[in-house]
């Protein structure tokens, strides 16, 4: 089937909004070449679900589409329908299945040699959708906060190497109160700036106290989420003809309810919640893993004005001669290995901020905690330099903002 | 007399090695011979290229996942073949070209891989070449498997296939090295072996170690290993990729010393060191840096080569990109035999 033969019918088992959203703009997802129809379909369906952030880009995306004229929505998708696909791809369920047909187009796409044409298309329509539905100025500048290396006591090794030559690099910071001071200010900001999930805070580890207008997610408070799904993964693998493929939609297609959340929580955090941990690589075994993709995920979807993250220390990996010696699987800790890999993730922290729109005016901080390094990237500060300033965390927060 | 020539010429063939080493988790620049990289590959850099010709673009244009790119540059063809599947792959291997033109016996090509995926990467199924002419496969992490049958959850760990999909293992599907075989070829009990992977802190190590056997028990002259370690990126976790990167690089120089050693191999062995393919940048917006290799950018097609040993030049770096099929002609030329269906091209610099 082609997306030229799409009814409204065929929507009923949407949810009730993305069925509207599809219902509406039925004459236009039906010009759409079926080599991009159901990526846009991907979204679409999980619409009920989505942050509002997303949904006002869902919103965007169509408006713009509706608007093209024939012969410039020709032009738009020529690429996408140059494109070579099997008549296995067409009879696939990509109505009501189109994240399944998005992962077998992929694979089509690489086996075909046919990948890099649908980058290049797919970065040009990127371009092309962002330049046209600009989305409205925020109201606050967008600031993002990473606090790493908890439990470290010493580390002689060079630290945001990446982020240097974008900010100034304070080295007598003082420590005292940190997170506390950290999480006043985004507290303050989520009280001046009321936005749904607008004011984000993550943690590797256990949250510590925070403000009720902050949305919070923490690897601790998730163990039993984490629990649950590798049991039922266990459980899958056992099963003839399971493998990787089957593993991944098997996983893509699980729901709070299926890894024991209780029903009548937020229901869209939950799932966000939930894609950490079955779409994640990674964020299953290593609270750094989790606390990175978190972040990312988090403001590649949401695109919240604040975003705290804190990396805590994550389970060290033994070594070979260790795992066949000894039997006490009690997890030890390995707050150094922790140390570099928030530092990395706190450079793709920025990165992904930086992704998002008003990053000119957008502002980050990244603090090696309980120590005195830290370094604030703001509009106002120069870029590449060192200073000896003894600022607290809270004095620092205010440049930064 | 031309006869004397002759006969010389083929026993100077017939003695020539060449070993592959191959990075079954993608490397990128950034992290190794890139300035800001160098650091994490000192034996490399300061022992091993100032002896090597070496490549710095190497372009892999196909599909970047481990089992199959790792096939592609054994075939010179850019397979297609499920990467999570274990099936042969669909064009003739570097070790059917070798041993069928050249005429030699399946002790002559060894391949050590990392994980159960592997196990067909030996021999294709292509009509006039395939079963019975390939290489022997030794999957070290699957003989520890079996020699501890009845393992503890930490093994299990130990033991993950590989970090593309770590919650899953695929099942063995025939041609594998047998336990029993091992007593007999390599002249390693299972106690002895158990023992020895004790001392060791990595699968890739493991592997070393084998290779090394392999070396002095059976003298192959075409030997492949695909190393493994460097994979751990998938997890997310950048310093563990560090970490493998380094010990990589040290093993890689480790393998050179036993060749110096090796009187079969000493003087007359060319080795290629390369990574599959790089991991994505950081800066494209449908990866995750250097997490996973799925965006098909420049940064995850791109990666370096280093040839070094008999018959390469030393101290050389050359710009000029390659293709990783590039390789399979490559061994052909410098072997004697013809690929006949590789797509590459022989690197010219190496011949």
């Amino acid at each position: 089937m082609l997306p030229s033969d799409l009814k409204a019918e065929q929507f009923v088992g949407y949810p009730p909004k993305a069925r509207e959203l599809a219902v509406a703009h039925l004459a236009t997802l039906r010009r759409l070449p079926l080599s991009f129809a159901p990526s846009l379909l991907r979204e679409v369906i999980d619409y009920d679900f989505k942050f509002p952030a997303e949904r006002a880009s869902i919103d965007r995306e169509l408006a713009t589409l509706s608007s093209l004229t024939t012969a410039q929505l020709k032009e738009w998708f020529q690429p996408f329908s140059q494109l070579s696909l099997s008549p296995k791809l067409e009879n696939l369920d990509w109505i009501n299945q189109p994240a399944l047909f998005v992962e077998q187009l992929s694979a089509y796409l690489w086996t075909t040699h046919q990948l890099d044409a649908f980058r290049e298309a797919a970065t040009t329509y990127g371009d092309r959708t962002r330049t046209a539905a600009v989305s409205e100025p925020a109201a606050v500048r967008r600031l993002g906060i990473a606090v790493i290396g908890q439990g470290v006591e010493s580390y002689d090794g060079p630290l945001f190497r990446n982020l240097r030559k974008h900010g100034t690099y304070f080295k007598r910071v003082k420590p005292e109160n940190g997170v506390a001071l950290l999480l006043t200010g985004v507290e303050t900001r989520a009280q001046a700036h009321p936005v749904p999930y607008g004011h984000w805070y993550v943690d590797g580890g256990q949250a510590v106290d925070h403000g009720q207008l902050i949305s919070c997610i923490s690897f601790q408070k998730l163990e039993p989420v984490r629990a649950a799904l590798l049991k039922n993964i266990q459980t899958e693998i056992s099963k003839p003809g399971m493998g990787p493929e089957e593993l991944r939609t098997h996983m893509a297609r699980l729901s709070p309810s299926d890894l024991g959340m209780e029903k009548g929580g937020d229901e869209v955090l939950e799932r966000f919640e939930v894609k950490l941990f079955t779409e994640g690589s990674g964020t299953q075994i290593f609270s750094t893993t989790f606390a990175q993709w978190a972040t990312r995920e988090a403001l590649r979807r949401a695109q919240p004005n604040t975003l705290l993250v804190r990396f805590a220390p994550r389970q060290r990996q033994k070594p070979m001669n260790e795992l066949m010696t000894v039997s006490d699987s009690k997890p030890e800790l390995d707050p150094t290995g922790s140390l570099i890999d928030a530092d990395m993730g706190a450079y793709y922290h920025w990165i992904n901020q930086q992704r998002l729109p008003g990053s000119e005016q957008s502002s980050f901080l990244v603090w090696f905690e309980g120590h005195s390094h830290a370094l604030v990237i703001a509009p106002s500060l120069p870029q590449g330099t060192e200073s000896n300033s003894a600022l607290d965390l809270g004095e620092l927060l205010s440049l930064a903002e | 007399m031309g006869g004397s020539s002759f006969v010389h010429g083929q026993a100077a063939a017939k003695k020539r090695k060449v070993i592959v080493i191959t990075f079954g988790g993608g490397a990128r620049d950034q992290e190794t011979f890139a300035p800001e990289g160098q650091e994490n590959i000192p034996h490399m850099l300061q022992e091993l290229a100032p002896q090597s010709s070496f490549f710095t673009q190497v372009m892999n244009q196909g599909i970047l996942g481990h089992y199959v790119a790792t096939a592609s540059l054994a075939t010179g063809v850019y397979e297609t073949l499920n990467n999570f599947s274990a099936v042969p792959p669909e064009h003739p291997t570097v070790f059917e070209y070798f041993r069928k033109d050249l005429n030699r016996p399946s002790s002559s090509t060894w391949v050590v891989a990392p994980s159960n995926g592997f196990n067909r990467i030996g021999e294709s199924d292509y009509r006039s070449y395939g079963p019975g002419l390939g290489a022997k496969v030794i999957l070290p992490k699957h003989l520890l498997s079996a020699a501890t049958s009845g393992a503890t959850a930490d093994y299990n760990h130990l033991l993950r296939d590989n970090y593309e999909t770590p919650l899953y293992t695929p099942q063995i599907g025939g041609g594998e090295f047998e336990l029993q075989q091992m007593e007999k070829i390599l002249k390693l009990s299972v106690d002895d072996f158990k023992a020895h992977a004790r001392t060791v802190s990595s699968p890739d190590e493991l592997s070393i170690y084998i290779t090394k056997r392999l070396m002095k028990l059976e003298s192959p002259s075409l030997l492949w290993i695909t190393m493994h370690d460097i994979d751990i990126a998938h997890s997310g976790a950048y310093s563990l990729y560090i970490e493998a990167i380094r010990r990589t690089d040290r093993l890689c120089a480790e393998l050179w010393q036993a060749v110096q050693a090796e009187p079969e191999y000493a003087g007359n062995t060319s080795m290629f060191i390369l990574p599959d393919f790089g991991r994505d940048a950081d800066e494209d917006a449908g990866g995750n840096g250097f997490q996973h290799h799925r965006t098909g950018d420049p940064a995850s097609r791109t990666t370096w080569m280093m040839a070094l040993g008999a018959g390469v030049r030393q101290g050389m770096v050359y710009d000029r990109p390659l293709q990783s099929i590039d390789l399979v002609p490559t061994l052909g030329s410098i072997m004697g035999f013809s690929p006949k269906l590789s797509q590459g091209t022989p690197i010219h610099e190496l011949l």
